[in-house]
């Protein structure tokens, strides 16, 4: 058993949680995930692991809470169990010293994209840091993000807090306007990173994104997370979750997340209706 | 030599004619199994199993053959006379004792055994009529004692202190576990799904292999005193090397299977509802996909197309069918003709009794999807069959001008897999061969690392259930022999 040890709402929507999984906490490096169920009947569900204390043995998730799975492990409290954890999975952020590093993260991917910034500036980078999301009160990590950023930049959708706008219309400004980028890591959603990738190829600068693909497994031997990546097949959970950008196929990932939207939606009403009863 | 052998098989034979004349044998019994239309719309098991009586009318057919050829036909030689005059003496119990001195999980191997290649092929009782159904034997022993408690755990020696790592808990991961807590050695088993079993649980179907029996069969290993580790993906949560030097573990046995699904490598592959049947017997098996209270889901559609020929595309299409309730078109898309299906006789005849389609000399070329990216038509191309290929079948050729559309909104490519790579990319001195496969030497099991081992599908390649626990068997001999030289 995989005991919650601490919660935090971070956000209307967004929880961050301590569990303890020593095994994983001993392993596990910047841009891993691990696999987690919840409860006997639950889907085994992909997160990435935040940080980690290998000396309390636990590990740090942040979730969103965007359906029902997620919406049952945001329902969870300090002291309750989660039935599997696994991982941690996929490979590994290649971290190096590339110079001038832009991390641009969009929603809860700002949450996947905090142990990449980190590692980025202990590893000596200059990092820029562009976190985005629809409205002030969603904006989540502000405070961790800038102690390991040179610089850190918000936007909102609405214009509530900080640059109104998006994270890749500020990394496009920043290129036009002729700053030296070496290196820049998007996470977020989909179009959010399809947005990046086009921003940053005419540039021919080396970017990497985090794919969210649908895995059951997370081993590498269901196929279900497979993408397109230039003309190859690859399996996210194990070649990935990274990739290179300007070889992501994105509108195929686009495609592969609509397909169980019926049946999820049937769940999620579930939930609203049970909500409603306990109200 | 050969003369010899052939003058015993005479004179068995003719023996058997007299006996013949003396006791009046009852032909070989049916499988009492379930009406068809039936079955289609639920998960439960399709054979029901012998009754006592049938049991013993089967039993009654054995000939007690002196050089009994049934026991070298079996992977793990099973004592298939002494157990069947067991049955026939109406000693259940004593006959499921007397198998599990061999066969660890003999319901499991009663049920999902190739019977017909290995120990009934041999039976000599086959040479003057039906062989003898050894495996339906096996699998009523097997349910007897289970169900009516007689279970007993086997004596184990006493603890020598030494400690074995064994990754993976399929059929080859829990032969070796079994037989060296019986040794008296202490065994971790790690696995990186959330449940024990392998392809036992996560791939072959609820409807031909009920999961509560691997469950109960697997528990024997825990009763043993086994620790299990689940969630432990050997080589990401920790390495071989971490096992033997930081955890302490005297050797290691490496039973991973070939759990990498093979795709075609045709355009549309990756199209909404084009799944590999290891996703889509995944979701239903392990994820009880097909269960209102569990929240995995899973689509199938109205006509559903199975790409492959061999037993796990046999189980999709079952498995299809029954998440259809029975209500969508399932076809089999195969490249060679009937005879060269790989899949066992009796699947393929459960299939067609089902309502499953077969859509033979046929090739996919390329999935078309909709305007939501999700499957609605194969491109396909008929073969015809040439000169012989290295296997020996007839080589399928496209016949050209032959291209036409199959409808399909859903897909199961089911071409088999390969071993993972996790292990052999994290522990260098390890050799593998240009298939993923570990190189082991074949009378211990041992691989190109000292104090490791592996068998079953990892070194094998996708194979059969007994085949991995005729290995575990061999790997469990030479690590006793490598822990007490040790
Ligand atoms: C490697 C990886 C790391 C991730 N890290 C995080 C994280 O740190 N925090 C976080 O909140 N989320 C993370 N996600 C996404 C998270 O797994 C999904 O939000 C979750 O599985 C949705 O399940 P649900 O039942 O709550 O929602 P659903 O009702 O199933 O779906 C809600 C939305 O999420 C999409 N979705 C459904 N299943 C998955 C899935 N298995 N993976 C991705 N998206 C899915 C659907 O297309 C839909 O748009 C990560 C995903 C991956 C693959
Ligand atoms: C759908 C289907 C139907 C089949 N039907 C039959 C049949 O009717 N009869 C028959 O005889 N055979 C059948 N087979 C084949 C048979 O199931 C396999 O040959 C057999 O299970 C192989 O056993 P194994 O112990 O080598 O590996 P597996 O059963 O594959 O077990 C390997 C285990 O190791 C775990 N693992 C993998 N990597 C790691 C790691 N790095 N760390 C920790 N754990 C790991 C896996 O999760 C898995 O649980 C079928 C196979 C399939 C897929
Ligand atoms: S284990 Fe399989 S091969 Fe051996 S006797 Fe039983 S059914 Fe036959
Ligand atoms: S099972 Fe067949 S081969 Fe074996 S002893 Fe009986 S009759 Fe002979
Ligand atoms: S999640 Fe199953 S292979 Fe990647």
């Amino acid at each position: 058993m995989y005991k919650v040890v601490s919660k935090k709402k971070l956000a209307p929507n967004i929880t961050r949680f301590s569990v303890q999984a020593p095994a994983v906490a001993e392993s596990r490096k910047p841009g891993q995930f691990v696999v987690i169920r919840a409860c006997e009947e639950g889907e085994r569900v992909p997160l990435t692991i935040v940080d980690s204390d290998p000396e309390a043995g636990t590990i740090d998730l942040i979730i969103q809470d965007a359906g029902y799975s997620t919406h049952q492990l945001c329902g969870m409290e300090p002291g309750d169990n989660l039935l599997d954890v696994l991982g941690p999975l996929g490979k590994p952020t290649e971290i190096h010293n590339y110079g001038t590093v832009v991390c641009v993260g969009g929603g809860v991917g700002t949450a996947v994209l905090y142990p990449i910034v980190k590692a980025m500036k202990e590893e000596g980078n200059e990092v820029i840091t562009i976190i985005g999301a629809r409205t002030k009160e969603l904006v989540i990590l502000e405070e961790e993000l800038k102690e390991f950023s040179d610089e850190l930049i918000v936007t909102t959708d609405d214009g509530s807090y900080g640059i109104e706008g998006f994270g890749s219309t500020v990394l496009k400004n920043m290129l036009e306007e002729g700053r030296e980028i070496d290196f820049v890591v998007a996470i977020g959603p989909t179009l959010m990173m399809k947005a990046v990738a086009e921003v940053t190829r005419p540039h021919e600068i080396k970017t990497i994104v985090s794919l969210n693909s649908i895995m059951i497994d997370g081993t590498g031997m269901c196929g279900g997370c497979r993408v397109t990546i230039g003309d190859e097949t690859k399996f996210a959970c194990v070649d990935g979750p990274e990739f290179d950008a300007h070889l992501v196929d994105f509108d195929e990932q686009i495609a592969r997340h609509q397909y169980y939207k019926d049946q999820e939606c049937k769940l999620t009403e579930e939930i609203d209706k049970l909500e409603q009863e306990k109200a | 030599m050969a003369t010899s052998s052939r003058d015993r098989k005479r004179r068995t034979r003719s023996r058997s004619k007299q006996r013949r004349k003396k006791v009046e044998r009852p032909p070989r019994q049916p499988m009492p199994t379930r009406p068809a239309e039936e079955r289609i719309r639920d998960f439960q098991e399709v054979a029901l199993g012998f009754t006592a009586e049938l049991a013993q009318k089967e039993a009654q057919r054995c000939l007690h053959c002196t050089n009994h050829p049934c026991i070298e036909g079996c992977p793990v030689a099973v004592d298939i006379p002494a157990f069947i005059e067991l049955i026939s003496e109406g000693e259940f119990g004593a006959a499921a004792r007397k198998i599990k001195e061999t066969n660890t999980l003999p319901a499991v191997c009663g049920r999902v055994c190739p019977q017909e290649e290995q120990c009934e092929e041999v039976c000599l009782m086959g040479k003057v009529d039906e062989p003898v159904a050894i495996g339906r034997l096996e699998r009523f022993a097997a349910d007897y004692e289970r169900e009516h408690g007689e279970a007993k755990l086997p004596e184990t020696d006493p603890a020598t202190g030494k400690k074995v790592a064994v990754v993976g808990s399929g059929p080859a991961g829990i032969t070796v576990a079994y037989e060296l807590l019986q040794k008296g050695h202490q065994v971790t088993i790690f696995e990186a799904l959330h449940e024990l079993g392998g392809v036992l649980v996560y791939g072959i179907p609820e409807f031909r292999l009920p999961k509560k029996i691997v469950h109960e069969e697997i528990e024997t290993v825990k009763n043993l005193g086994a620790e299990i580790k689940l969630n432990m993906l050997i080589g990401k949560t920790k390495t071989i090397d971490q096992l033997l030097e930081e955890d302490g573990f005297d050797a290691v046995f490496i039973g991973t299977g070939a759990g990498l699904p093979m795709f075609l490598g045709i355009p549309g592959e990756n199209l909404n509802g084009v799944y590999s049947a290891n996703e889509f017997l995944t979701r239903v098996n392990l994820m009880k996909a097909y269960k209102e209270e569990y929240v995995t889901p899973v689509k199938v559609g109205e006509k559903v197309a199975v790409i492959g020929a061999g037993n796990v595309a046999m189980d999709s299409a079952r498995s299809a069918l029954r998440v259809g309730q029975g209500k969508s078109d399932v076809s089999i898309i195969y490249r060679r003709s009937r005879e060269q299906m790989p899949a066992r006789e009796e699947e393929i005849h459960h299939a067609e009794e089902e309502g499953v389609k077969f859509n033979l000399l046929t090739n996919p070329i390329r999935f078309i999807g909709n305007e939501k990216g999700v499957v609605e038509k194969i491109e396909c191309i008929r073969m015809e069959l040439g000169e012989p290929d290295d296997s020996g079948r007839r080589r399928p050729i496209p016949i050209e001008g032959s291209e036409h559309i199959v409808e399909a909104d859903t897909v199961i490519v089911a071409l088999g897999t390969m071993p993972r790579e996790f292990i052999a990319d994290t522990t260098p001195d390890l050799e593998t061969s240009e298939w993923g496969t570990f190189n082991v030497e074949e009378d211990t099991m041992e691989t190109s690392k000292e104090g490791v081992f592996a068998g079953g599908d990892v070194v094998t390649g996708s194979a059969t259930v007994i085949k991995a626990m005729g290995a575990g068997r061999t790997a469990a001999a030479a690590i006793h022999e490598y822990l007490t030289e040790k």
